[in-house]
C-alpha cells in the first residue's frame, strides 16, 4: 500500500490515561480560544489527514511552504497550516510552554506545545499561495483577517468534535484497512465541493476502468457561503451512488477538511491528503479548487510538473473539459471528441441555477434526474441559499 | 576487486538542497565527501535493519476498525 506522505501516519489523538492527564493539566495552562476553521485544521492534524504535520507550522516550515511549496525538510507541501493569535495573546506565551486550545463550546480541545511565535507578511502569503492579493478572493479575504502572530508547535488532541457525517467519515487509517480488506492495490480518489454531475461521473468512471477502486471523497469542511450547502450535497452523493455506481468498486466517504480555493497549490495539497488515505491515484479536472477567474483552466495540471513524480508518489489523472456530445452520442472531452461545441450539451453554473430555481430539471446529458430533484428540493427548503 | 570500478556502482539522484545540507553537516568531520557519508549511513541502515517496516495496527484496534466498517456497511 502507498505510504503516507512523509512515511508515517500521524496519530495525535489522546486516549485513556494520557487524555485524562492532559485534561487535568489543561486546567492550569494559559488558554487560547480557537475558531471552528482552526479547530478543523487541528483535528485534521491529530487524525493524520495532514501527515506528516504534527502541529501548526513553525516559522521555518511556514516560510519554506510559502516560498518553495516544501516543508523545511524538503518534503513537498503547498498550503501553510497555521494558528494565528493577537500580539497581546502571543506576548503572554513563552516558547517552550504548553497552551490549552479551547473550542467554541468552551471545552479543552487540545494541548499546544509552543515552539515558536512569529510575524508574517500577509500580502506575500496571499500572493504566493493564492496567486492574487485581491481581497475578493475568499482565501485572500481570510488571510487579511488573520491575527498578527502565528504560533508553531505540536499538538495533542483531547476532544473530538461531534460529527454530523460520522457514518461516512472514515479516517485515513480506516480507509487504508478498508482498501486492504477489499483487495484493492490501486485506488483513485475524486475530490469535489459540488454535486456530482454527468461530466464528473464520466471522469471517475474513466479512471475506475484502470484501477481497482474509486474513492468518491467530497470535502465537507468549511466552504464559502455561496457553495452548495453540505447537507444538500450529501443527499446528491447518496442518490447518485445508489443508482449509478458499482457497489463493489466504489467507496463513498467524506474528507472533513476546509476548502482554501487556492487552485493549483490546493490540487497538490488535495492529492497529498488522499495519499494519506491510501489512494494511489487522484483525479485533477479543469480549474481544480478554483474560484472566479483567478487561475488558468489547467494551471492545476501544470503545477504537478514542479515536483518529481516519486516525491508526490500519488499519480495524478489529468482530465480536460468533459460534456455530452450529440454526434459522439456519449460523454467525451476536448481530447476525445472531434466535433464542434454546437454538438455539445453543457450548461453554465448560472444557467443550471436558473433552471433549478424554476423547478426545471436540466437535460439528462448534463445531470442525473435524481441529483437535480435533490437540488430543486434543497432550493425549495432553503430559498435564500443561492445554488 | 578494484574499489574504483564503476561497473559496480550506480548513480542515485538526491535534491540539490539536501546535498548542500549534507556537505555542511560533514564539514570538519572524517568524511571526505558527501558520497562517502551517504554510503556510510545507508550501509548502517541496511546492516542494522533499522528501517521501519510498514507500521502494523494493533490487532485489537484493527478489529475495532473492522467492526465499525461492518456496521457502516463498507464490508460484510
Amino acid at each position: 500500500m502507498i505510504k503516507p506522505h512523509g512515511g508515517k501516519l500521524i496519530n495525535r489523538v489522546l486516549g485513556g490515561e494520557d487524555k485524562e492527564a492532559a485534561i487535568e493539566r489543561g486546567k492550569r495552562l494559559p488558554r487560547i480560544s480557537i475558531a471552528q476553521e482552526t479547530l478543523t485544521d487541528l483535528e485534521n492534524i491529530a487524525q493524520g489527514i495532514f501527515s506528516p504535520l504534527e502541529g501548526f507550522m513553525n516559522q521555518q516550515d511556514f516560510q519554506s511552504v510559502v516560498n518553495r511549496m516544501r516543508l523545511a525538510n524538503d518534503l513537498p507541501w503547498t498550503i501553510p497550516i497555521t494558528l494565528d493569535v493577537s500580539r497581546e495573546t502571543a506576548d503572554r506565551l513563552p516558547p517552550g510552554s504548553e497552551v490549552a486550545l479551547i473550542d467554541p463550546s468552551g471545552d479543552l480541545a487540545a494541548i499546544l506545545y509552543l515552539e515558536d511565535k512569529y510575524s508574517f507578511d500577509r500580502e506575500e502569503l496571499a500572493r504566493q499561495v493564492f496567486k492574487t492579493t485581491d481581497d475578493k478572493h475568499p482565501g485572500v479575504k481570510k488571510v487579511y483577517s488573520m491575527a498578527d502572530v502565528l504560533l508553531g508547535g505540536k499538538i495533542d488532541l483531547v476532544k473530538e468534535q461531534p460529527d454530523p457525517y460520522e457514518q461516512y467519515n472514515l479516517s485515513p487509517q480506516e480507509t487504508r484497512i478498508l482498501f486492504k480488506e477489499k483487495g484493492w492495490e490501486t485506488v483513485v480518489a475524486f475530490q469535489t465541493r459540488n454535486p456530482v454531475h454527468r461530466a464528473h461521473e464520466y471522469l471517475q468512471k474513466c479512471a475506475l476502468e484502470v484501477v481497482d477502486g474509486l474513492l468518491l471523497h467530497p470535502l465537507v469542511g468549511g466552504t464559502k457561503s455561496d457553495d452548495i450547502p453540505t447537507d444538500i450535497r450529501m443527499k446528491c452523493y447518496e442518490v447518485i451512488i445508489k443508482n449509478y455506481y458499482h457497489p463493489q468498486r466504489t467507496v463513498f466517504s467524506v474528507m472533513p477538511v476546509n476548502m482554501r480555493y487556492a487552485g493549483p497549490r490546493e490540487a497538490i495539497f488535495h492529492a497529498l491528503l488522499r495519499k494519506n488515505y491510501g489512494c494511489t491515484h487522484f483525479i485533477v479536472g479543469r480549474d481544480h479548487a478554483g474560484v472566479g477567474n483567478y487561475y488558468g483552466t489547467y494551471d492545476a495540471h501544470y503545477i504537478f510538473r514542479e515536483f518529481e513524480p516519486q516525491e508526490l508518489a500519488i499519480t495524478p489523472f489529468f482530465f480536460e473539459h468533459a460534456f455530452y456530445c450529440k454526434q459522439c452520442q456519449g460523454m467525451a472531452s476536448n481530447k476525445t471528441c472531434p466535433h464542434s461545441s454546437s454538438d455539445h450539451i453543457f450548461l453554465s453554473g448560472t444557467k443550471v441555477r436558473e433552471m433549478l430555481s424554476r423547478g426545471e430539471v436540466p437535460p439528462k446529458e448534463f445531470t442525473r434526474r435524481e441529483v437535480a430533484e435533490v437540488l430543486i428540493e434543497g432550493l425549495r427548503q432553503k430559498p435564500q441559499q443561492p445554488l | 576487486m578494484n574499489s574504483g570500478d564503476n561497473r559496480d556502482k550506480v548513480t542515485i539522484k538526491i535534491p540539490r538542497r539536501l546535498y548542500d545540507e549534507v556537505k555542511s553537516l560533514i564539514a570538519d568531520t572524517g568524511f571526505s565527501s558527501a558520497t562517502e557519508f551517504i554510503v556510510y549511513v545507508l550501509r548502517d541502515i541496511v546492516a542494522g535493519g533499522k528501517l521501519q517496516k510498514e507500521e502494523s495496527v494493533d490487532p485489537e484496534e484493527m478489529e475495532l476498525i473492522r467492526k465499525r466498517l461492518r456496521a457502516l456497511g463498507y464490508i460484510k
